[in-house]
């Protein structure tokens, strides 16, 4: 809420009048730079325009403050950069959920509100992450839905828990998000810890993999779920003839594969995004490399099928959680949102949800205040799209379970789900 | 033996695209003293409209080979992107032509981002794929395995490079670009339209960024708005290597820059007896480039700046 519009307005006018002055001057003194900026109508006509775009978008926030029953909610994924198909996802999830709930109407401590889903674009950058989430701080959010990337998560989520408000993560499931021991992180998708779990054992006792190569992109996730199926293939009795990194903005793995070609493996598991794991299992194919590629979450994307073609064929990835067909509100879910955003990507449900679960929070304890809803959002027992959402003392979701798919005739297909022991 | 074969081959296909697209860097640097910074971005844009071009003939099921199709969205991109090279060029850096050198350095990345954005808008965020209508043939070479993809990417920068080296030595147009490198105002005076040449240049590098975005878009199989950021970065590294300025020190440190970063990747791991991953394989690239410019800090073949083009 802004307290001082008037005070803001004047620094937003007194700011751009040194700027235009400031550069006006330097360039015609110092650079003798007079044919840049001779003063004309037009510089007249386009500082009119500034003013009034800077007044217009002074104006509309002074008017969504005079209401007084916004409740600001934050939401925050990668929008730009590699991952941004995921992060529009992830908002896209959030965005249908805040609709809904408006237009049902919500009222918290008798008085009828409104919420505001800020989105925030942290481009799955641990330091821009930090940034924004500042950013929604100062902006008064009292929840934040985010972020899309452990990376990103972990350093944002000090900041939100200094500032006292619930974070709930839709996708981050690195096991450092929730054991830092901080009361304001929550997540509604299943660990690292339970997933790599699951797929290391699968690797081996399954599929009957015993030469294994791991590749992973050294973000927070695709590290910590690599080591996590490393750890569990080789208690399963599998050997790790390589371990190779990428980076998340890489498309060229050529070298790292023939590297791994030399060992002669059985599988190759990849802890990291689409955009890596497509043209990953494309070279593999074409140095001719006869392994099973294994994959996350990051994985089990439309995406990954489209962009890899008829190299995706047989590959195998994992997914916390149900299959969307199998989620007790899946079927639903996926004719609402395809009908406005189209193809749901991966973590829109989680987004959905994490969305209902905050508002639940803040209606049971009757308060938008963040002291007030955090007891209460400790305490949420909510049946969403998902799934039995329960958060345990640490504050990620209990009862997890983990689904394995394969890629057959060009889609996804359920393998079986492993539901974990918790 | 095989496998060093093959690293060397990645190193080669890798570095041939770099090569590609830092002649573009280095050629507007040797005339302009210019870093284009959003040469990465119509790389991009190259990969982008040919890819749209091939998808579009292919949804409409045009009976035609795909090498055809190819060919297709290839001259598309050539098109589109020499037109928005003439297009920053005139926008961006001529009214900056005599301003600091700092100014348009800065514009260059503005128009980087511009483009970043523009292409978003245009394609949004998802990837886009490259249908499956190249040979898809793989070859034996000494027992490493090398694919058409891949022979094609290298024959094609070899010619254009070849090319471009005789249009700049030989050519009347060459020669003009040579004498406004070396003094825009003496040329002027010899009768050379400094502002043709100039456009011209940039029209000439486009063309190759745009060649570059269909190769990078096939041999990999997707294109994405972002794309052109990292090839950017890493074309330009190449083009300081070998000198930038120098179009033969553009073709030598892409192609460098390609067969170290290969072996980096693959055998730091065994050198070093596992202490060092493939986690450091820009860290090797770098210190390799910072090696060479320790000691020729104009680069590779940098000093020959009479060559410059």
């Amino acid at each position: 809420m802004l307290k001082k519009p008037t005070a803001s307005v004047g620094f937003f006018f007194t700011g751009a009048a040194f700027m235009l002055f400031g550069v006006y001057g330097i360039s015609r003194k110092y650079w003798k730079m007079e044919y840049v900026l001779k003063p004309t109508l037009i510089h007249g006509v386009l500082a009119a325009i500034i003013a009034t775009l800077l007044l217009g978008a002074c104006g509309k926030r002074d008017g969504a403050a005079k209401d007084g029953d916004v409740i600001k909610i934050g939401s925050v994924s990668p929008l730009t950069g590699p991952q941004a198909h995921l992060g529009k996802d992830n908002e896209n999830g959030a965005r249908l959920a805040v609709d809904e709930i408006n237009a049902a109407g919500l009222v918290i401590g008798g008085k009828k509100m409104h919420i505001d889903l800020i989105s925030e674009d942290d481009q799955a950058d641990p330091k821009i992450a930090t940034t924004v989430a500042q950013k929604l701080v100062d902006n008064g959010v009292v929840g934040v839905i985010g972020h899309l990337n452990s990376g990103a998560t972990i350093p944002a989520s000090t900041i939100y828990n200094n500032a006292g408000i619930p974070q709930i993560s839709p996708s981050a499931t690195a096991i450092a998000y929730t054991a830092q021991g901080y009361n304001t992180a929550f997540r509604v998708m299943t660990n690292d810890e339970q997933q790599g779990h699951v797929l290391g054992q699968y690797a081996v006792d399954k599929l009957g993999d015993k030469k294994i190569a791991i590749i992973d992109d050294r973000t927070a996730y695709g590290q910590g779920l690599a080591d996590e199926f490393a750890k569990a293939a080789k208690a399963a009795g599998a050997e790790v003839v390589a371990r190779e990194y990428t980076t998340d903005r890489s498309t060229d793995f050529m070298a790292i594969l023939t590297a791994i070609k030399a060992k002669s493996p059985d599988l190759v598991f990849f802890g990291g995004m689409d955009p890596q794991a497509a043209p990953l299992t494309k070279q593999l194919k074409q140095l001719g490399i006869n392994a099973q590629v294994l994959g996350g979450d990051g994985m089990q994307t439309p995406e990954y099928i489209k962009l890899a073609g008829a190299d995706a064929e047989g590959e195998i990835a994992s997914n916390p959680g149900l299959a969307l067909d199998a989620m007790p509100g899946g079927k639903a879910f996926k004719d609402k949102f395809t009908a406005r955003f189209g193809p749901i990507q991966n973590y829109a449900p989680y987004a959905y949800d994490a969305a209902y679960v905050l508002v639940d929070a803040m209606k049971r304890a009757n308060s938008t205040d963040p002291a007030k809803y955090l007891p209460e959002l400790r305490k949420t027992d909510y049946q969403g799209v998902t799934g039995h959402i329960r958060f345990d003392q640490k504050g990620d979701v209990t009862g997890g379970a983990v689904t394995l798919y394969q890629v057959k005739n060009g889609a996804w297909q359920p393998l079986e789900t492993v539901h974990s022991k918790q | 033996m095989d496998i060093f074969v093959q690293q060397i081959i990645n190193g080669l296909v890798l570095g041939s695209v770099y090569a590609l697209v830092a002649l573009g860097y280095t050629m507007v640097y040797g005339i302009l003293e210019l870093i284009n910074f959003a040469h990465g971005e119509v790389t991009m844009i190259g990969a982008m409209v040919s890819l749209t071009v091939i998808s579009a003939l292919v949804g409409a099921g045009v009976d035609l080979p795909g090498v055809v199709i190819v060919l297709f969205g290839l001259l598309a991109a050539i098109l589109v992107c020499m037109g928005v090279g003439f297009t920053i060029e005139r926008l961006a850096y001529r009214p900056l032509r005599n301003a600091p050198r700092l100014a348009p350095l800065i514009t260059a990345i503005g128009v980087s981002i511009v483009l970043q954005n523009i292409a978003m808008l245009i394609w949004g965020r998802q990837y886009i794929s490259f249908p499956p209508i190249l040979p898809q043939g793989r070859h034996q070479i000494l027992g490493a395995m090398i694919t058409d993809v891949q022979i094609a990417i290298l024959v094609i920068s070899v010619l254009l490079m070849l090319g471009l080296t005789l249009l700049v030595k030989k050519s009347r147009l060459g020669r003009a670009m040579r004498a406004t490198a070396q003094s825009p105002q003496i040329a002027g005076l010899m009768g050379v339209n400094a502002n043709t040449v100039i456009s011209l240049t940039f029209i000439l590098g486009s063309a190759l960024a745009a060649v570059a975005g269909v190769m990078v878009s096939a041999y990999y199989g997707l294109a994405h708005y972002y794309m052109g950021f990292l090839l950017g970065l890493k074309a330009f590294s190449a083009a300081v290597l070998g000198g930038i300025g120098n179009l033969t020190g553009a073709v030598l440190g892409g192609l460098l820059l390609g067969v170290i970063e290969s072996l980096g990747a693959g055998y730091i791991g065994d050198l070093t007896g596992g202490v060092l991953g493939s986690n450091y394989q820009d860290v090797f690239a770098f210190f390799i480039l910072i090696l060479v410019l320790l000691f020729r800090p104009s680069g590779l073949l940098g000093e020959r700046v009479g060559e410059r083009a």
